[in-house]
């Protein structure tokens, strides 16, 4: 580590105020703080001593999101072979399938990042304040919620769109009320609906030996199961965006930032707890073949469980206050079961109920704190009265 | 001289009625999907603005002040109609697409801002000025907002071809977005926020 401190050193002063690089001093900050702890302190005000800063909190989450990465890369290229007819069984050409998904996720993640963090550079430098870490997060989380095939140039406006419109006005990070990936994610399903739901988008390059749906899109279309069976859907061998398929890979993530207390559990149990209460509701009135799947199987399709451990639990956008989180959560899963169900125009209903509780987030804090406050001042005027 | 010229420069920018006041934005939201009725809309408010400013301006002493309101209401309903019906003998099929929005003039607060705050105390000729000053600065954000969504979300200005056919070949798309309501709020957005920083006096504190 000492040499990458000597090359930063050397470097500092010409990026510092004067230097002949200090145009691009935001970016040297951002290297520099990425690498190595900051020797600056907070000065005023109380504050807690831990080595774990923003930058740290958001690298936790980035290392979550690897097995669901991995497997995503490795699910592309089986889902590839699988549908030309070359693949028969989960293991056969394993590397050859992992290498044909990490081509085409690669790009992905190339664009988010340049893309994101170019436009994140340019913002911190007019306004003079640091490059924000919470675009790594965001910037791996938006390939993982697109279908592998996405054209990559509107992957590139979606992100745009997402950090400018969804975070920059607003602030930059830690002000956005939206999250930002999910922002990139409606852009793309509404600007390009053809690039992002239907049958033909969820396998690269996809042969005519099998259907391309997903389970969300077939019983969407009426099945009356999902083609794929329920461990095929838990290990996540089924059509998909790249990184929300596999219930297995997003529950060790999901493991790794409990067990780290950087996502919350209370919002997480909340969103289960909801989305299966809604889906028993529907298995008791039971009009349609959706209706009567089984609630458990609400959490093996779509997105439901990635946006449960990775989306909903984003700290910025999500509900702040601890009942309020429970508010915020279980409406999440109600209407993320809801709009898959009854709304026929939508499939996934896990960004659509996500981005309406981000709205709501703040007013059910609100709320929360306004509630808190009259029972405190009625004890209080129970207790003077009483003196 | 210059006054009058500042009536009619002024909502262009500093005090224009959709970015700075702010009034009017459910007609720019729904009629700004193509340039054509955008075009027709922005024409039709000004000419009801100024009008209507002209005659309310006229009856402006004569007007019971208990009354204002309904009074003021049916002269503007009155102008509404008859640009109504010239669109409907005219131009028929952008009056089609138009449907409600035209009738839904006679409720635009930029004709009732106007007519409240200026035509009832200044003169004919002035408040004439006035209302098309606000038409034009209604028109400029509609028309602005006319020729992006159009351009993007079809591909076309004025209904003509304008991205060759050559980049939708190579995998050019659309903007399905771009002709929903919600992308319209968020250009009036980006436009406020442009406007705003560069005019700072604008800001809020």
């Amino acid at each position: 580590m000492k040499w990458i401190k000597n090359i930063l050193d050397n470097m500092r002063p010409s990026f510092e105020e004067g230097g002949k690089l200090y145009a691009f001093h935001s970016l040297f900050d951002a290297m520099d703080t990425f690498f190595l702890t900051p020797e600056t302190t907070t000065t005023s005000g109380c504050h807690i001593r831990d080595a774990v800063d923003n930058k740290r909190t958001m690298f936790t989450v980035v290392i979550a999101l690897i097995p669901a990465l991995l497997f995503g890369m490795y699910n592309i290229g089986y889902q590839h072979y699988l549908s030309i007819g070359e693949v028969h069984s989960y293991c056969e050409n394993f590397w050859g399938n992992f290498w044909y998904g990490f081509l085409q996720v690669l790009p992905m993640i190339l664009v988010s990042y340049i893309v994101g963090l170019g436009i994140e550079c340019i913002f911190a430098q007019v306004r003079k304040h640091e490059v924000s870490e919470g675009y790594f997060v965001t910037g791996m989380l938006i390939p993982l919620i697109c279908p592998p095939d996405v054209p990559l140039w509107q992957l590139a406006i979606a992100v745009a769109f997402a950090v400018i419109i969804g975070k920059e006005v607003f602030g930059g990070t830690g002000y956005n009320f939206l999250n930002p990936a999910l922002v990139a994610r409606a852009f793309l399903f509404f600007s390009y609906p053809s690039k992002m739901s239907g049958d033909s988008v969820w396998i690269a390059e996809q042969g005519d030996a099998i259907s391309g749906a997903t389970p969300l899109g077939e019983m969407l279309a009426g099945a009356s199961a999902p083609h794929a069976s329920m461990l095929d859907m838990f290990l996540g061998f089924v059509p998909g965006s790249v990184g929300e398929t596999s219930v297995v890979a997003i529950l060790l993530g999901a493991i790794l930032l409990l067990v780290t207390g950087v996502a919350s559990w209370r919002i997480m149990l909340s969103v289960f707890a909801g989305g299966a209460a809604m889906g028993v509701v529907f298995n008791l009135i039971g009009a349609t073949p959706y209706m009567q799947m089984p609630f458990y199987e609400h959490f093996l399709i779509g997105g439901f469980m990635f946006g449960a451990v990775f989306m909903a639990t984003d700290p910025v956008t999500a509900a702040q206050t601890n009942i309020g989180k429970y508010i915020y959560g279980a409406l999440i899963g109600i209407m993320a079961v809801l709009i898959r169900v009854v709304n026929p125009a939508y499939p996934e209903g896990m960004m659509l109920s996500i981005l309406l509780l981000n709205v709501f987030a703040p007013l059910i804090d609100y709320y929360v704190v306004e509630a808190n406050i009259k029972r405190r001042t009625k004890r209080a005027k129970v207790l003077t009265k009483n003196n | 001289m210059a006054n009058n010229l500042k009536l009619i420069k002024n909502p262009l920018s500093k005090d224009n009625p959709i970015t700075v006041q702010v009034l009017g934005i459910c007609s720019a939201l729904a009629v700004t999907a193509q340039l054509k009725p955008a075009v027709v809309m922005a024409l039709s408010v000004t000419v009801v603005v100024a009008l209507s400013n002209v005659v309310v301006s006229l009856l402006r002493n004569t007007i019971p002040p208990r009354i204002r309101i309904i009074v003021q209401l049916v002269i503007v309903s009155m102008m509404v109609i008859l640009v109504d019906q010239v669109l409907k003998a005219f131009v028929y099929e952008v009056s089609k697409q138009l449907s409600v929005f035209v009738g839904l003039i006679i409720t635009n607060c930029i004709v009732m801002g106007r007519l409240e705050a200026f035509a009832m105390s200044h003169k004919p000729g002035v408040s004439f000025l006035d209302g098309i000053g606000n038409g034009l600065g209604y028109a400029f954000i509609l028309i602005t907002m006319g020729f992006v969504r159009e351009l993007f979300g079809s591909g076309t200005l004025w209904g003509f071809q304008v991205i060759p056919q050559a980049l939708y070949n190579i995998g050019y798309e659309n903007n399905g977005l771009m002709i929903m309501p919600p992308m319209a709020l968020i250009i009036v957005g980006i436009i406020i926020w442009v406007h705003r920083s560069r005019n700072k006096d604008l800001c809020e504190k």
